[in-house]
């Protein structure tokens, strides 16, 4: 995180991202590059890039404020008093408004709200004033309403030191046993496969790198001003965007022929692979010609199929080991399509088409011109943080969790999993539920201990000289005291009636 | 132990470190030298490894170090001088990462001054920044890794050598053996400063120390040794290992003191490493595990305190309990939802320790003066004491010889241990404990008989049944305890789950069955079936008769039900009988499946799943939120006890004939079956002429099978569809299904109709032979019955080939939940490893125990799930009404929004109100 950090003030001062990470892994921070002299930095980096850098860090140039690493990790909120100049050299990204403008109603309400002096939550404002609609109601009638709701939200708060993780812990394993193991259809499209159920939820918690069956769905961007027309053209739309963007592999075209007499490569084009994939025989010469140390290949002309001519590919040298290498790389010669989406089908949804593409790749997808990008949703939450970061990454941990579970017809409240999603991103990115992720960076060894690896954290705790505070639940159980949770939590004094206080 | 009641006392932390030669021989109360352990008249011998200094495990004997008996003392340490050093097993890695990272020479850090500076800081600042042990681990790793990476020592300038690692414990640098001797030498010099740059606290832990010169022996009371019925003593897995530590140290020792060849003494030296490494883990890779003569492997210290198993999850994290009871558990509807049936026998064991006061000490005298097995003069049971404890700790036991003058000594101060009686506050439990619901606090009922008894309305969140199910029972001992329970665990506090806001006790299978035969239409009872019904609920005197026919007086069955609703309870829900679909009033009015229920009185609509049903139980719910716990529990109590009545009078029975269906219908069946398995071969047919249009994205064989399984699965579907046609609702196998009370539609359409496709992952079944299932099809046969569609129902029986698919696909469902439940549990075990700390703070903050901010407020809005309106924060409609209750405009809009709930339109409003008035005008007539 530190590291991190460094690079970042090293990149705002103009310093390459090279020099940048180099010095930042060297152990440099800030303060110590502006100390440090030119001949140790020529270790690090070239002689000429040292000079700049002293030059750019030397101290007096005003830093932006930071207070915290994390801070500094999001430039937009965290420098907002630096230069204009180098905020020129960034182009500024808007941040959409994500809250909605209140309704004159909604605003009616949160007007009176203040004058009663209450707070009720805006989702309850908003459905307050969705359920009012039309109806009249005096301000006098509003304000009861208000103070009544204020009321009741109050009495349906949480208590305090009520030990709200192990409760959401036990909402969301206990119907665990409910649910099925199996993968099943995908709703609405025959034609993908998703995990679902138990496997699913579990892949989620673990926070994996890759789903079991990464899915995307796409719809196209909305063209301004047409309509009915848009509908049918929108199939054909979406299927040649579904096409483009699917990987397609030279085998997947072509039928590919070792020719050993000769040490060559034969690829022969089918029709009607290549019609299927909507692509021409053209193409296909030219993603050839492309790679890197092959002969041109060469037409032969009059094939057995009379259709395409096959193309042929020489090793140059006799080599067997090459040829196979080489006919190795022509089969998985990328013809086309965005990496990672293996397939892309077409299904049609309300008014809109729909490309269900199994494989996900959002950095890219996200680029694509035709693609609506808002309404782009993948199922790899990793990606996602990669891409639109812990905030996204946070929200999509309850989209996809709450969805399994709703699949499986077991109700969670929606809170429960929003704690879950809250705790695996609560430091910036995803960490997984257990030894990899939060619970193997517990405070406490002892909590440590208990769950996994056992002998290891204790070792290590000796030549660290930890200190577990007993702070947890754990470890509190573990040493045989109170926990600090719910009625542990609090302590209660009585003083005998006539005993003076001292 | 008396002076601390009251007293709170709290460890405030622990600190962990890493013991010192010099730490372990002042700890040490003796050392140990010789390997035996019991001389022939079986005392231990001096210096030896059972010696009586490290405490006692015999009663009757006394500690010579402390002079404890068994039980006082706690045991001590004693200590093996090594005769030549070894490493310890469990940092290997660390002294390699050590050796590699210091100068050969002069033992400093291999980074410079500045750079060791900035390791220091970027650890300090990682600290600062709320970083935890991992991350701090992150930095000293990187400073290793730097400082591995020089060749030269910056400090003296001595050339660096390469250090490897044989696994598990031999240290070689550029092939030349390095000695443990010289190991510890090597770290020596090693100065405190650079040891903390690699996350080492030199003054808790000196890399040295890792090297053992001495090694601690562990108290006898730690490796118990057991004395066989043949009076052979068996020694412990520890003590086996020390001995053998023991025997090999004695011969280095010697063969090094006698000037023994160089070879013999590293021989012997790798052993007592051997032995010393084996001690610590018996699972090091790279070695063979020290075996037990018996050829078990010895179960060392790692292993002790590793897994599920070992010290810390199952000695530490859970204990064995004393005031605790388990047995079978069975039915008792008479019981309250928070009661539970104790049995006499149970009982008589556990006690809840009274303290005798100025207010309680003659009751108290005359408890202990019944004796232990108290009976009144009836003959029933009446509490008696097990223990008296004095003043100053004391436990006397209370017999029969003994009570009176036992009675007789009790003074203000003492407690006594009193049996159970009834109203006593438990903790009833049956595991697995997957959630707060699966204990809960109940009052006690003693009753005779073996079995725990509990009314049934408890089963789902215990998940319990009668089927040979067992479950825990335990007594609180303090008052604080007693309190909590009280207040927190009861049963009715749990009629509301946390995971959805809504209930999770209530009625189940025959409650919800009674509750159709009782409230289904215009159901009517005579005098003396209502009274019997009536009487079950302690009620006298009877309501006015709704029907009278002559002399005959009868009641419905909709206002007996009505009686055990609050008089002021309104509410409106559809049935779960009511079909799938049907949203139309007078539809739902025909089949009875809208519920009204105006001040109390249930006016159209059946009784079932959806309003009594845990889970589903509209009622319940309403209940348990609007009138308060204490509310729900009578309400279920009640309507438990009136249904149960309900359905004994009524006589309710199923049997295979239920599924009987006319000879036309099975032909149709037949028929319909025999057009779909057509349809198949026409798809396999298609396939082979490669004539079947290919899906997008799917191969031509997954195409056919997903058609194949439509054709199929759609097959099924019609054959249920003929059955449930002549399965009506005087059926009782589909007024089961349909109220909700057990089984379904599709286990009777299966049973009547038929079975439909057996499928392993998903597919049809394709695995047995080389190209087919079974050597009864053709190779290649694609066809419905060849890849396991069975046609014949539950009750036609099944052909051999069938049921053999039958048991393939009931097998996968087997392994299903065998998986299922091992992976979900280390889920939830995880789960709440992860979340067990965190908290609701007084701001409304979620926080952890490093008090990190998780959520600003739990759930975005801070209200507590089990409170919430099926998740909103707050019934906007219910404040509304109560607000807006007069206005006009929102009357209308109510029964509207009450209409349109059910899918209504305000066409069919219109007529749902006519016809409500129309009925209300009717019925005063019939009454007369």
């Amino acid at each position: 995180m530190a590291r991190q950090a460094t690079i970042d003030a090293l990149r705002k001062r103009g310093i390459t991202k090279k020099s940048a990470e180099l010095l930042a892994d060297a152990g440099f921070t800030l303060e110590t590059l502006e100390k440090v002299k030119v001949d140790r930095l020529k270790k690090f980096v070239s002689a000429k890039e040292a000079d700049r850098l002293v030059k750019r860090i030397s101290p007096g140039k005003p830093e932006p404020a930071k207070k915290s690493a994390r801070a500094a990790k999001r430039p937009r909120a965290g420098a907002p008093e630096a230069p204009a100049k180098e905020e020129a050299e960034e182009e500024t990204p808007t941040i959409p408004e994500k809250i909605a403008k209140p309704t004159a109603l909604e605003q009616a309400i949160l007007e009176a709200m203040h004058e009663v002096g209450r707070i009720i939550p805006m989702k309850v404002v908003r459905e307050l004033a969705k359920k009012l609609g039309d109806l009249k109601v005096s301000k006098k009638n509003l304000k009861d309403i208000i103070s009544r709701i204020a009321d009741r939200y109050e009495t349906h708060m949480i208590d305090p030191n009520e030990s709200a993780g192990i409760l959401s812990a036990q909402s969301i394993g206990e119907p665990g046993t409910q649910m099925t193991m199996r993968t099943f259809h995908y709703a609405g499209v025959a034609e993908m496969n998703v995990t679902l159920g138990l496997p699913r939820l579990i892949e989620i918690v673990d926070a994996r790198r890759v789903p079991s069956t990464p899915i995307m769905e796409l719809y196209l961007r909305r063209v301004a001003g047409e309509k009915e027309a848009a509908h049918a053209q929108g199939r054909t739309r979406a299927i040649t965007i579904a096409r483009e963007i699917e990987t397609t592999h030279l085998e997947d075209v072509a039928d590919i022929e070792v020719d050993m007499v000769n040490m060559q490569v034969v690829v022969k084009p089918d029709d009607h692979r290549m019609k299927v994939r909507g692509m021409e025989p053209k193409d296909l010469e030219e993603k050839l010609k492309k790679v890197q140390q092959m002969a041109a290949p060469k037409k032969t002309e009059g094939g057995p199929e009379k259709e395409t001519s096959p193309l042929v590919i020489e090793t140059g040298e006799p080599s067997f080991k090459k040829l196979h290498k080489l006919v190795e790389q022509v089969r998985q010669l990328k013809i086309k399509g965005i990496d990672g989406i293996s397939r892309a089908v077409v299904q049609e949804r309300g008014d809109q088409w729909v490309i269900f593409t199994e494989g996900s790749n959002l950095a890219e997808i996200l680029e694509h011109p035709e693609i609506d990008p808002t309404q782009t949703m993948t199922n790899s939450i990793q990606e996602i943080y990669e891409v639109l970061g812990v905030e996204a990454a946070r929200n999509s941990i309850i989209k996809e969790a709450s969805e399994t579970l709703r699949e499986q017809g077991l109700t969670v409240d929606i809170r429960h999993i929003m704690l879950v999603a809250d705790m695996m991103t609560n430091d910036g990115d995803v960490k997984a539920i257990g030894r990899h992720g939060i619970s193997g960076r517990k405070s406490s060894v002892l909590a440590r201990a208990a769950f996994e690896i056992t002998a290891h954290h204790l070792l290590m705790a000796a030549i660290t000289g930890e200190v577990d505070a007993l702070d947890g639940v754990a470890e509190n159980v573990i040493v045989g005291q109170p926990v600090t949770l719910g009625t542990g939590a609090v302590n209660l004094v009585y003083r005998p009636q006539g005993e003076k206080g001292s | 132990m008396m002076s601390m009641r009251g007293v709170t006392k709290r460890i405030r932390a622990i600190k962990f470190a890493l013991l010192s030669p010099d730490e372990i021989r002042k700890m040490s109360q003796t050392k140990v030298i010789t390997a035996d352990t019991y001389d022939e008249d079986g005392f231990p011998y001096d210096l030896g490894l059972m010696d009586s200094h490290l405490g006692v495990i015999e009663p009757g004997l006394r500690c010579k170090t402390c002079g404890g008996k068994v039980d006082e003392c706690p045991g001590h340490f004693g200590h093996i001088d090594l005769a030549m050093p070894v490493i310890h097993v469990g940092y290997v890695k660390e002294l390699k990462k050590l050796l590699q990272a210091t100068c050969r020479k002069c033992g400093r850090l291999l980074l410079t001054r500045e750079q060791a500076a900035d390791y220091m800081k970027e650890m300090e600042n990682v600290e600062e920044l709320g970083g935890d042990a991992t991350e701090v681990q992150f930095v000293t790793r990187e400073s290793a890794k730097e400082a591995t990476k020089r060749q030269r020592c910056p400090w003296c300038g001595e050339e660096q050598k390469k250090i490897t690692l044989d696994k598990p414990t031999t240290f070689r640098e550029e092939g030349h053996k390095l000695t443990p001797k010289e190991v510890r030498e090597r770290l020596e010099k090693v100065p405190n400063d650079d040891l903390r740059v690699l996350g080492i606290e030199p003054d808790v832990a000196r890399p040295e120390w890792m090297i053992l010169t001495a090694l601690l022996v562990p108290p006898v009371t730690v490796r118990p040794s057991i004395t066989l019925e043949s009076g052979d003593r068996s020694e412990d897995d520890l003590t086996h290992k020390l001995v053998d530590v023991l025997r090999i140290n004695q011969r280095l020792r010697e063969n090094r003191d006698a000037g023994a060849p160089q070879l013999i003494v590293e021989d012997l030296w790798e052993l007592l490493q051997y032995h010393v490494t084996t001690y610590f883990d018996n699972q090091t890779s790279g070695i063979p595990p020290a075996r037990h003569r018996s050829g078990r492997p010895l179960k060392t210290l790692v292993q002790r305190l590793k897994g599920k198993e070992g010290r810390f999850r199952s000695n530490l994290s859970g204990k064995r309990v004393n005031f605790s009871a388990r047995t079978v558990i069975s039915p008792d509807p008479l019981l309250s939802i928070n009661e539970v049936g104790v049995p006499v026998e149970a009982a008589r064991e556990l006690t809840v320790p009274i303290h005798v006061q100025n207010y309680n000490i003659d009751m108290v005298k005359e408890w202990i003066k019944r004796g232990p097995i108290a009976a009144s003069k009836t003959g029933d049971y009446i509490a008696g004491v097990n223990y008296v404890i004095r003043a100053d700790g004391r436990r006397i036991r209370v017999t029969d010889k003994n009570a009176d003058a036992v009675a007789e000594t009790v003074e203000i101060g003492f407690i006594v241990e009193r049996q159970l009686v009834d109203g006593d506050v438990v903790l009833f439990n049956r595991q697995p404990s997957l959630h707060r619901m699966s204990m809960m606090a109940h009052e006690v009922r003693v009753m005779p008989n073996k079995t725990f008894r509990f009314n049934l309305a408890v089963c789902p969140p215990y998940n319990a049944d009668f089927d040979g199910d067992e479950m825990n029972l335990h007594v609180l001992q303090s008052e604080e305890a007693r309190a909590e329970a009280k207040i927190l665990m009861r049963v009715q506090e749990h009629i509301l789950s946390p995971r959805f806001g809504g209930p999770v006790i209530g009625g189940i299978h025959d409650h919800i069955t009674a509750a159709f035969l009782l409230t289904h239409k215009d159901a009517r009872f005579n005098k003396v079936e209502t009274t019997f019904i009536l009487s079950r609920l302690g009620m006298s005197g009877l309501p006015k008769p709704k029907i009278k026919e002559g002399d005959l007086e009868f009641w419905t069955g909709k206002q007996i039900f009505s009686l055990v609703l609050p008089k002021d309870l309104n509410l409106s829900f559809k049935s779960s009988i009511a079909s799938k679909g049907v949203t139309n009033p007078k539809e739902l009015r025909e089949e009875d499946s809208l519920v009204i229920i105006r001040n109390g009185q249930l006016i159209t609509g059946t009784i079932d799943e959806n309003a009594v049903g845990a889970f589903k139980g509209k009622i319940v719910d309403k209940l348990a939120r609007d009138y308060g716990s204490e509310m729900a529990k009578k309400f279920i109590d009640k309507v438990t006890r009136l249904l149960i009545g309900a359905i004994m009078v009524k006589g309710f029975t199923t049997g295979i004939d239920d599924e009987d269906i006319p000879e036309e219908a099975k032909k149709q069946i037949v028929d319909q079956l025999k057009v779909a398995a057509e349809k198949v071969k026409q798809l396999v047919e298609a396939y082979k002429a490669g004539e079947l249009e290919q899906m997008p994205g799917r191969s031509l064989e997954e195409t056919l099978e997903v058609e194949a399984m439509k054709v199929l699965s759609r097959a099924r579907e019609q054959s249920g569809e003929i059955a449930g046609k002549h399965l009506g609702m005087t059926n009782s196998a589909v007024i089961m299904a349909r109220s909700g009370a057990r089984g379904s539609m599709l286990n009777l359409s299966q049973m009547a109709g038929c079975i439909g496709q057996q499928a392993v992952r998903g597919e049809r079944l394709s695995r047995g032979y080389w190209n087919r299932t079974l050597p009864h099809f053709r190779k290649g046969d694609l066809g419905a019955e060849a890849k396991g569609f069975v046609k014949s129902s539950y009750k036609s029986g099944l052909y051999p080939t069938e049921y053999f698919f039958h048991s393939m696909g009931g097998r996968e469902g087997l392994v299903d939940t065998a998986v299922r439940t091992s992976r979900s549990g280390y889920m939830q075990r995880r789960l709440i490893n992860a979340l067990e700390d965190l908290k609701v703070k007084e701001d409304h903050t979620v926080r952890n125990t490093a008090d990190t901010v998780i959520q600003f407020k739990f759930g975005e809005d801070g209200v507590d799930p089990s409170r919430s309106i099926q998740g909103d924060a707050v019934d906007i409609d219910d404040v509304l009404q109560d607000v807006l209750g007069e206005e006009p405009s929102w009357k209308e809009r109510m029964t509207f929004k009450e209409m349109t709930s059910y899918g209504l339109t305000e066409k069919d409003m219109v007529v749902e109100m006519e016809e409500e008035e129309a009925e209300e005008e009717e019925e005063p007539a019939g009454e007369e």
